[in-house]
């Protein structure tokens, strides 16, 4: 006779956590940056053809790190998502928001009720009309959203990253100074920098002249922004005090 | 309780949209039963009709341009509807027939290209595009078969080509390639007589417009259910070129400009 055998939940769940954490720690890290003109992406990514960042939509793309069959899988439904939401209604009424809910909940689910959460972090980036309407929300495994303002890093380096960027305004740089300053910090808790070669980055762009801003920047466009000089102008909009500019705002999940 | 996404969002493994659609939401698809179609006394409902769509080849790709009339029996439905459409970056689709199922299919056939792209992370061939296109028009078989047919026209360029092709259907999905030119609808016969004369190998873009502007009037010379530019209201035809750089709409203004042009020599050698 032997006893039954009990988990508490804390524990469950705790357990989960960690082996989610555990995951998505072994992986590279991503950055999404918001700069003046758009979104850039950044992803330490040797693979030409496994990507991490891709487009969902018109102006909202996707980021990952984590296990990739999983996150490929996320991408997959969320594409299919937008698509059939702009096909029934119109190509307006897709919104960051609303994937981002669906999101959250599957991976909500997933993480409750499945014998194995998923291991993946995600970012969903948007941009607006206007810089004040760029959205980027970052999910973790465990489903919990977080609105962040300027940038947001995920994956292994990710806390490391965050130190390194927080207190930093890149929303009114120029697209050159704010790739390198992402490239700079995708070497974090390494020796040397990322290979151009190695480096996969994408820019949602509010001057694209299709009704799709998602562009992939290949090594050749980063080469050549990244040999730019800086130029060191000022945007006009450092006055503004940082203190607020970079805090995350956690969220509860919405739309429930 | 909204738990996220439904199952089939997660598992589907189709990379076609029409086909996840039809199993997750069947009810936004363009359908309509036949009988819908038929008032009580046994006619057909008046539905639209678009007319006449040309599309050549040019120096460095293709060139599509279409009239901007829609008929319903004799009354003119609309002068100003757009039948030429983008299909992707590299190609464009241009249709005559029930105009409804016309531009919903147009709509459909832009997702898909998209829908395809993204999901597997590369475009489709303009072969397979002109194939997924011919494979929707042999879903539609019913409707065509109660009158309300569709045919479309297709045109694109191989990415990173210097040269374009062009496609022309039927109704029941056939898919043929055309050599040099085409021109599908009502007035397609006169406009394809023009094509005959007008067309050459390796036109420009602008003596490509010319030549468009030219079989366009020549076809709402003669036929009824095609409009020719309209001077009054500033309405021109839409023309698209494609090349390697993508797809392009010709300016309304710069039409008009070129369709001034031909109705005035026209009328100097004082022709009928």
């Amino acid at each position: 006779m032997s006893a039954p055998f009990y988990v508490s939940p804390e524990q469950l769940m705790k357990d989960r956590a960690e082996f989610a954490r555990k995951g998505i720690a072994r992986g590279r890290s991503v950055v999404v940056l918001r700069y003046d003109d758009g979104i850039l992406l950044l992803a330490e990514n040797p693979s030409a053809t496994l990507h991490k960042i891709a487009e969902i939509y018109d102006r909202i793309a996707f980021a990952a790190v984590g296990k990739y069959n999983e996150f490929e899988t996320l991408r997959q439904a969320g594409v299919r998502y937008a698509d059939l939401r702009g096909y029934s209604y119109d190509r307006a009424d897709v919104t960051a928001r609303g994937l981002t809910n669906a999101y959250a909940q599957t991976l909500a689910s997933v993480f409750t009720t499945e014998s194995k959460p998923f291991e993946v972090e995600l970012v969903v980036a948007e941009i607006g009309e206007h810089p004040a309407s760029d959205r980027l929300f970052r999910l973790s495994y465990d489903g919990s959203v977080a609105d962040e303002n300027e940038h947001v890093a995920i994956g292994g380096q990710a806390e490391e990253i965050g130190k390194r960027l927080s207190g930093l305004r890149t929303a009114g740089k120029p697209l050159a100074e704010v790739l390198a300053i992402g490239h700079t910090v995708l070497g974090t808790g390494r020796d040397d920098d990322v290979d151009l070669d190695d480096l996969e980055a994408a820019v949602l762009e509010r001057s694209a002249s299709s009704h799709r801003t998602f562009r992939r920047l290949q090594p050749d466009d980063l080469r050549s922004l990244l040999a730019a000089p800086a130029t060191g102008e000022d945007t006009g909009r450092e006055e503004a005090p940082t203190a607020s500019g970079t805090e995350t705002r956690p969220q509860e999940d919405e739309g429930q | 309780m909204n738990t996220g996404f439904d199952p089939a969002f997660l598992s589907a493994t189709t990379n076609s949209f029409t086909d996840f659609a039809r199993t997750v939401a069947p009810d936004v698809l363009p359908h309509i039963s036949p009988e819908q179609l038929v008032s009580a006394s046994g006619e057909r409902a008046g539905v639209p009709d678009g007319t006449t769509i040309i599309a050549f080849k040019t120096a460095h790709g293709v060139l599509m341009a279409g009239d901007r009339r829609a008929t319903v029996g004799n009354l003119i439905a609309s002068h100003i509807i757009e039948k030429v459409h983008a299909a992707d970056s590299a190609s464009v689709i241009g249709i005559a027939g029930t105009a409804g199922l016309a531009l919903e299919l147009i709509r459909l056939f832009q997702l898909e290209l998209e829908h395809y792209e993204k999901i597997e992370g590369t475009p489709l061939s303009l072969e397979g595009k002109a194939n997924r296109l011919a494979s929707m028009l042999r879903a539609g078989l019913g409707l065509a078969m109660q009158g309300l047919a569709v045919v479309p026209l297709f045109a694109g360029v191989e990415p990173g080509r210097d040269s374009g092709r062009i496609f022309s259907f039927d109704v029941t999905g056939g898919k043929y390639e055309e050599v040099n030119f085409h021109s599908i609808g009502s007035g397609s016969g006169f406009a394809r007589g023009a094509l005959k004369k007008l067309w050459s190998p390796g036109l420009s873009e602008a003596g490509g417009v010319r030549v468009a502007v030219e079989a366009l009037i020549d076809a709402a010379d003669d036929d009824s259910a095609t409009g020719g530019p309209d001077f009054v209201r500033q309405v021109a035809p839409v023309v698209r070129v494609v090349d390697a750089d993508g797809v392009r709409r010709i300016p309304e203004s710069e039409v008009l400009q070129y369709a001034t042009a031909v109705v005035a020599s026209r009328a100097e050698g004082d022709r009928p």
